[in-house]
């Protein structure tokens, strides 16, 4: 995987993961491009499109877009479920994660992907050993995150193809 | 505010982002972070020595200040600081801090490396993972040489942890994928090998990578794996659903293992050992098999992690190719997905199939879809589907179902989105060439063609349809009756005149007999195009004409009258005017036997690999093709254009031949990218003068008083020179002896190239950049050649094209990265597509960067594109002229400039420099002959602005003079900027 974008419905980056070397600008310039791309793609196009010389894979849960560039030879489904892995870590971290707890936690949303995905190679694919992980870093530190899903539209996908975490979401 | 929040850690923090959310403007946002910057800065430079807990909260928002795209400039010895913190968060924000916003700052590197040394040597697996997840994300050289050698033996060490093996494994692949010179193979290799067997599943998910990476580079040394990776395959493709606990994926067990598995057997060869192979297929039927159970699940990620397999699968027994049986086992359930209600599985299968299609054992039954397929292409609403179609179509065509192919995509054509139109010209008229058994249906198809979709033929693909005709002899009747009637329609494409006028040059004699198209009906069916064409296509018409005379000697009187009149004779281009004159003068004065020599049918073409295949793979990205390709493409470019060796009119057909459709704006562009043959002379040393920029001196003698016949004896010497043109004018560019030439320098380097649009924009000892740019309205396109002037290898080559300030919204330009490898002596090329989108001043900037040996090259170009390279040339009557010139009075529509000429002004060399600026040089127009006048349309996306041009030379003071009025009323500031710095380098006076 070359790099991971999240972003808003409104086009605003929420996390950004860069595992080629890229400038400042050169990265400034494909987030701008790829979000416009996606965002006016229509909801039930193909999650794959080529781009440039990479194969981009998006999804989107609520309000926020995930979006993978992989490689030519790289598995277009696989990548599709990197996405979904990560979102149920966030949401199993954060208790029904949404926007608002990435927005405001990024620095946890970064720990939690580095554990899962690292030189953009799926390094640990286990939910419970990445949840683990973290949760040992937690101790380390008093744990203090803010939690904000009480307050705002859980991160759920919009086809409505809930599994148990979000289907406990749900009922929350 | 949130509603809830657990303890009230980094609460700073949350406020501030709180702040920045309730920010009502873009202005507000940045006054709020200009405020906090502040207030960060000094706390850090306060005398008060910050604790912990603070820099950290600091630190933290500046990392989320960048992250929101703001620059960053300080900050950074404080996370270096945190580092070493004992407390777990800050050495975490701190590792955070530094793999996002890296600085290649050596002081720091240094503390930085030495930080992540101590963490690895901790020996405790939070703090190591921590400064291995670092190097992993950094990735830098300066990490790889420090720790290169380090984490393979954390990788293999008895007593590692098994999560630390997990990010040592893939820290290694990420410095083996940024310097693979730096990790060296060693006994741990074979140590590696042995982990997929490992117990932990997810040490084996990460070691995967790893080895897949490895042996890559080096098959020989990790071909043990294969037989191990076939038997951990094998135990998770049986293991039931249940049995491997928390890998297993909805219902799927380990999906991203299997895939990684798969992958890597995708390296190697089919299994030499029986037992292994066997095994391999037995998982293989499995899979297979697999697919046509029932779901264990309704969930998309059941059947996504399932299929993920299934078509990782289908690639390796592609890549194996040797398994008849499994191969249309493949490709019978790709045709079952062709029609599956999922998107994301219609395109996948599209694509799969793709590659399917070119094996020998399954092309057939790929060929069963070509229904479904056609349908696809016609009915899919998504257009990467419709693309992925429209390859596959192209990938399954053969001689039986060609014509059905060629049909479908003909009449796909019509409403294909613009975006993939030029590609599927290019598939068109390869199938159509290379499927063809009568030469009838491939002349019809490449007509139809032109007719659909004229303005995305690309010279490659009507001097293709030429050279088959000239070389097919039981065609060339068919051919030139069929352009005749194509040329009958009223509107008919620039393209087609091009194939009608070449043609008929040569054959239509073939269908002259028949009244209703005799010779004097296709000369006026010709001429009737003529006004409405651009200036290269009429160059090739009066050579078509100067055949006809030759052909059929009834249309002499006519043809002559035409060449006599003023618009030929005397026009303001020269290469038409030399043409007129001199096709005037041989067929009048050229005995018939001369004529007949001299304009004798056009000799066969060698044999050759089809320029528009070249062309296909060059769209489909640089790491498609390697550079050799690139350049046979060239060389066949040129000895299609009619190599040195077969006579002037050959040479001139070429000269025009190598036109785009674009006007006489990019004429010199055109010129010297087309190698020209024996082009008339006084217009090839013209253009050697604008090129050669060596100065007034030299060209006017070059001006061929007897250039024609001169041609005519020694064709392969003229042509050879122009030949090499481009190359020559490579070399004489001054070689610069600074490695990386301040940006100072990049305005000189920029000004060479107002007037021209070809030649070398910078050179060193270690790399020479060339430049060839065509304009066409307010697109342009550049292809830039990267040359690695030394023996060794530029690795991690990057370059970036950049619009500063408001350029940005001036100017488009969008290019893909090239490969970031250069290997010594070679050359990369690099295609930049501009957009000129309202007025400018500046120009785009050009960053390269690579290592040569150890050391880094950055160096900034400015980029050659200025203002007048969308001007198009506009003719007008001196009536015209005069009247626009004085309605152009107010001052923000006028500049003036006097200045010293600063070499002696020679006519020629002045006439090569305005026309090079782009604009039409207008004869007859200003009432004192000594002057000069330019008219021309300066194209932006936003609007069209007209720019009148006076140069009044005064020979005994050696002064000139410029006046540009423009012809709207609201101020174009950049004009008489332009005209300003173009003066004393371009005028050249």
């Amino acid at each position: 995987m070359q790099f991971m974008l999240l972003f808003s419905r409104q086009g605003k980056l929420r996390l950004q993961k860069w595992y080629v070397p890229l400038s400042d600008k050169e990265r400034k310039k494909i987030s701008r491009d790829l979000v416009q791309t996606i965002l006016a793609r229509k909801p039930k196009m193909c999650s794959f499109l080529e781009w440039r010389d990479l194969k981009i894979v998006y999804k989107r849960y609520a309000s926020l877009y995930f979006c993978c560039a992989v490689e030519d030879q790289d598995n277009e489904l696989i990548t599709l479920e990197i996405i979904h892995r990560y979102v149920e870590l966030l949401d199993k971290y954060f208790g029904s994660v949404c926007e608002l707890d990435i927005i405001f936690n990024f620095e946890k949303a970064y720990f939690i992907l580095d554990e899962f995905l690292l030189g953009g190679e799926a390094q640990e694919t286990s939910k419970k050993n990445v949840l683990k992980a973290i949760e040992q870093a937690d101790l380390l530190q008093e744990v203090r995150i803010f939690l904000y899903h009480q307050v705002a539209e859980p991160i759920r996908e919009i086809d409505c193809q809930l599994d148990s975490s979000w289907s406990r979401a749900a009922t929350k | 505010m949130p509603a809830v929040s657990k303890g009230d850690g980094m609460r700073g923090l949350a406020v501030f982002i709180s702040d920045i959310r309730n920010c009502k403007s873009k202005e507000a946002e940045i006054k709020r972070i200009n405020k906090e910057l502040a207030n960060i800065r000094s706390k850090f430079k306060g005398d008060k020595a910050l604790d912990g807990y603070s820099k950290k909260k600091y630190v933290c928002k500046l990392l989320f200040i960048f992250l929101l795209g703001h620059d960053i400039d300080f900050g950074h010895m404080e996370a270096v600081n945190l580092l070493s913190s004992n407390k777990y968060t800050e050495k975490q924000i701190g590792y955070l801090f530094i793999s996002v916003l890296v600085n290649s700052n050596s002081e720091l590197i240094r503390l930085i490396n030495n930080a992540i040394k101590n963490d690895l040597s901790s020996r405790n697996p939070t703090f190591m993972c921590l400064a291995l997840h670092c190097i992993a994300n950094v990735g830098s050289r300066e990490m790889a040489e420090a720790f290169a050698s380090e984490i393979p033996r954390i990788l293999v060490a008895g007593d590692t942890m098994d999560s630390v093996k997990q990010s040592a494994a893939l820290c290694l692949l990420r410095l083996y994928k940024t310097s693979p010179d730096l990790v060296l193979m060693g006994e741990w290799t074979s140590r590696v090998v042995h982990l997929l067997n490992d117990q932990h599943m997810g040490v084996v998910t990460a070691a995967i990578s790893l080895i897949t990476c490895l042996s890559q580079k080096n098959p020989d040394e990790f071909k043990t794996c294969v037989s191990l990776a076939v038997s951990r395959l094998s135990r998770i493709v049986s293991s039931a659903s249940t049995d491997l606990q928390d890998y297993t994926y909805y219902f799927v067990p380990a999906p991203w293992l299997s895939c990684k598995l798969l992958r890597l057997l995708q390296c190697y060869p089919p299994p030499e050992d029986g037992a292994v192979k066997g095994r391999l297929v037995e998982c293989l039927e499995t899979i297979l098999n697999k697919a046509q159970e029932p779901p264990k699940s309704k969930k998309v990620q059941h059947s996504n992690a399932k299929n993920a397999i299934l078509f990782e699968a289908i690639s390796l027994i592609i890549h194996y190719d040797s398994e008849p049986n499994l191969l249309v086992r493949a490709c019978n359930q790709l045709g079952q997905f062709l029609q599956h209600r999922e998107t994301n599985l219609r395109y996948l299968a599209l694509e799969s199939m793709c590659t399917l299609a070119s094996s020998e054992f399954s092309h057939e039954a790929v060929k069963t879809h070509i229904e479904t397929v056609i349908n696809a292409l016609k009915t899919e609403r998504d257009v990467s589907v419709r693309q992925r179609a429209a390859d596959l179509l192209y990938a399954m065509c053969d001689r039986s179902n060609a014509k059905q192919i060629v049909a479908e995509m003909l009449s796909y054509l019509e409403t294909a989105d613009y975006s993939i139109r030029e590609e599927m010209v290019l598939k068109v008229a390869i199938l159509a060439e290379k499927y063809a058994v009568d030469y009838s249906w491939y002349v019809d198809t490449i007509l139809n063609l032109i007719r659909i979709a004229g303005d995305y033929v690309s010279e490659e693909v009507w001097y293709r349809v030429i050279q088959i005709v000239i070389n097919r002899d039981d065609v060339q009747g068919y051919a030139a009756k069929t352009v005749f009637e194509a040329l009958q329609a009223p509107a008919c494409h620039e393209n087609m005149v091009k194939v009608g006028g070449y043609i008929l040059g040569e054959f239509g004699n073939l269908i002259a007999g028949d009244p209703r198209s005799s010779p004097l009906v296709q000369f006026n069916l010709l001429h009737s195009k003529f006004h409405l064409c651009s200036v290269p296509t009429r160059a090739l018409l009066l050579s078509a004409y100067i055949k006809f005379i030759n052909l059929f000697p009834e249309t002499k009187a006519t043809i002559q009258e035409v060449l006599r009149c003023d618009s030929q004779i005397r026009n303001s281009d020269v290469e038409l005017q030399q043409r007129a004159v001199e096709y005037l003068k041989l067929s009048s004065i050229a005995s018939t036997d001369v004529l007949a020599t001299v304009l004798e049918e056009m000799p066969p073409f060698p044999e050759r690999e089809s320029s528009i295949l070249a062309k296909l793979k060059k769209k489909k990205g640089p790491g498609a093709v390697s550079v050799t390709e690139l350049e046979d493409s060239k060389r066949e470019g040129g000895e299609l254009n009619g190599g040195g060796d077969r006579g002037q009119d050959t040479a001139t057909m070429a000269a025009s031949n190598a036109s785009t459709p674009s006007p006489s704006a990019d004429l010199l562009g055109i010129r010297s990218t087309a190698p020209l043959g024996a082009a008339p002379a006084s217009a090839g040393s013209l253009l050697v003068d604008v090129f050669s920029e060596a100065g007034p001196t030299a060209p006017s003698a070059a001006v061929n008083d007897d250039g024609f016949l001169r041609d005519l004896e020694q064709p392969t010497e003229t042509s050879d020179s122009l030949l090499v043109e481009g190359s020559g004018d490579l070399d004489s560019a001054p070689p610069s002896e600074d490695p990386a030439p301040p940006l100072s320098e990049a305005d000189d380097l920029l000004n060479k190239f107002v007037c021209k649009n070809n030649g070398v924009l910078f050179e060193n000892q270690l790399l020479q950049i060339g430049i060839k740019s065509e304009y066409r309205q307010n697109l342009g396109r550049m292809y830039l050649f990267y040359g690695n002037k030394t023996s060794v290898q530029f690795a991690s080559f990057t370059t970036t094209v950049s619009c500063p300030g408001e350029l940005q919204s001036q100017l488009n330009v969008q290019t893909k990265p090239v490969e970031p490898l250069v290997e010594g002596g070679a050359q990369i090329q690099q295609v930049l597509n501009i957009e000129c989108l309202t007025d400018f001043s500046d120009a785009p900037l050009l960053n390269i960067k690579f290592r040569y040996g150890g050391a880094l090259q950055n160096l900034t170009l400015k980029l050659p594109v200025t203002i007048n390279k969308f001007f198009q040339p506009t003719e007008m009557t001196s009536h015209d002229f005069f009247q626009r010139w004085k309605q152009l009075s107010q001052p923000q529509q006028e500049a003036q400039k006097i200045f010293k000429a600063n070499n002696s002004m020679d006519t020629e060399v002045l006439k090569a420099k305005l026309l090079g600026l782009g604009t039409a040089l207008l004869d007859n127009v200003d009432p004192n002959p000594e002057n000069y006048v330019c008219a021309g349309v300066i194209q932006t996306k936003s609007q069209q602005v007209g720019c009148l041009l006076r140069l009044e030379p005064n020979a005994q003071a050696q002064v000139q003079h410029t006046d540009s009025p423009e012809r709207v009323s609201h101020n174009y500031s950049s004009i008489p900027n332009f005209l300003h710095y173009l003066s004393p380098y371009s005028v050249n006076i």
